[in-house]
């Protein structure tokens, strides 16, 4: 994991949202897997929720980034503007270049 | 509020009515307690926190803590950071890059990892969701609405926000990007609303109490719905 966070990415960045199937908790929402977008915020880094949420703490921190995805991007058949948006945190091993 | 009337209408007796004294005159209809059977969730809730003291991993105490954390919690505190930025453009400018840190100036302790303020402008309204649980910043705005922890607002707010917003009574015209922020890791988020026009001479107090909850989650506008 030490060499994906130095790879960080950069306000702007074009990503990919990936879908890794991991079963248990995990905070990337389905609807957003496999979809483009752009990093609209660096968040810091925090905790890995997918080991915290099993009593694993204090391990290392991980980047998480805001990514902001054209809601057409998302749902095809959006019924409303094109412009509209949303913005989700995803953690940075559920990002590739995109 | 039928319940207390229907009460009242049961029984002539000419002393003053009030609620919980003992009434030694028979009949008196009797409402049943609705908390003698735990529901599911709740024998979970009661079996898990039981486990949890019982292995170490949380004190009884810090729960209670925790549960006092939440109780101070009050959209008010949230109205008040958005009348400040609203009078200050210093102190805005502090919330937009820092929430956390420029609450604490109004002495308001925000106990969540981060809190970001997202602005709306003429350009662009801003919509709050969590779609996995119901994150909200509990420690500065108290529990948030039934409405906003429902499956139905989860799944649909990122799937329709317009017609949502129409629900709530907000239409925009496709000239103003809808933006849905999913809160669903480790930020919490604040809407700071656009202040209303003809509200220049109005105090911080006045200001603050045009902000009602939903309005710092998107779902409302400052002085509409108050």
């Amino acid at each position: 994991m030490s060499d994906d966070a130095a790879q960080a990415y950069a306000l702007g960045d074009r990503v990919r949202i990936v879908d890794l199937a991991k079963p248990g908790h995990v905070r990337t929402p389905i609807y957003a897997r496999g979809k483009i977008g752009v990093i609209d915020h660096c968040c810091g880094s925090f905790e890995n929720p997918e080991n915290r949420a099993y009593g694993r703490v204090g391990r290392e921190r991980i980047p998480l980034y805001r990514v902001r995805l054209r809601q057409r991007e998302l749902w095809p058949d959006y019924d409303g503007a094109a412009e509209d948006t949303l913005v989700l945190e995803v953690y940075h091993h559920w990002l590739r270049p995109a | 509020m039928t319940d207390h009337s229907e009460h009242e209408h049961d029984h002539d007796h000419d002393h003053d009515h009030d609620h919980g004294h003992d009434h030694a005159h028979a009949p008196h209809p009797v409402r049943e307690d609705h908390d003698l059977e735990l529901s599911y969730g709740e024998a979970k809730f009661l079996a898990l926190k039981g486990l949890l003291i019982e292995k170490g991993v949380v004190t009884a105490d810090e729960i209670r803590r925790r549960l006092e954390i939440n109780d101070r919690g009050t959209p008010h505190q949230g109205a008040r950071m958005v009348a400040r930025a609203w009078l200050d453009p210093a102190f805005k400018a502090r919330m937009l890059e820092n929430a956390k840190a420029a609450a604490r100036e109004l002495s308001i302790d925000v106990t969540e990892a981060e809190l970001m303020a997202i602005e709306n402008t003429p350009a662009c309204h801003n919509l709050i969701v969590c779609t996995l649980c119901s994150c909200y910043p509990r420690s500065l705005l108290g529990e948030p609405p039934a409405w906003y922890v429902s499956k139905a607002y989860r799944s649909r707010a990122v799937r329709e926000p317009r017609k949502v917003l129409r629900e709530f009574g907000l239409t925009f015209p496709d000239s103003v990007e809808v933006r849905v922020h999913d809160s669903n890791a480790d930020l919490r988020y604040i809407v700071l609303p656009m202040r209303p026009e003809g509200t220049e001479a109005l105090g911080e107090a006045e200001l603050a109490a045009l902000v009602s909850r939903d309005c710092l989650v998107g779902a409302a506008l400052p002085g509409l719905t108050t």
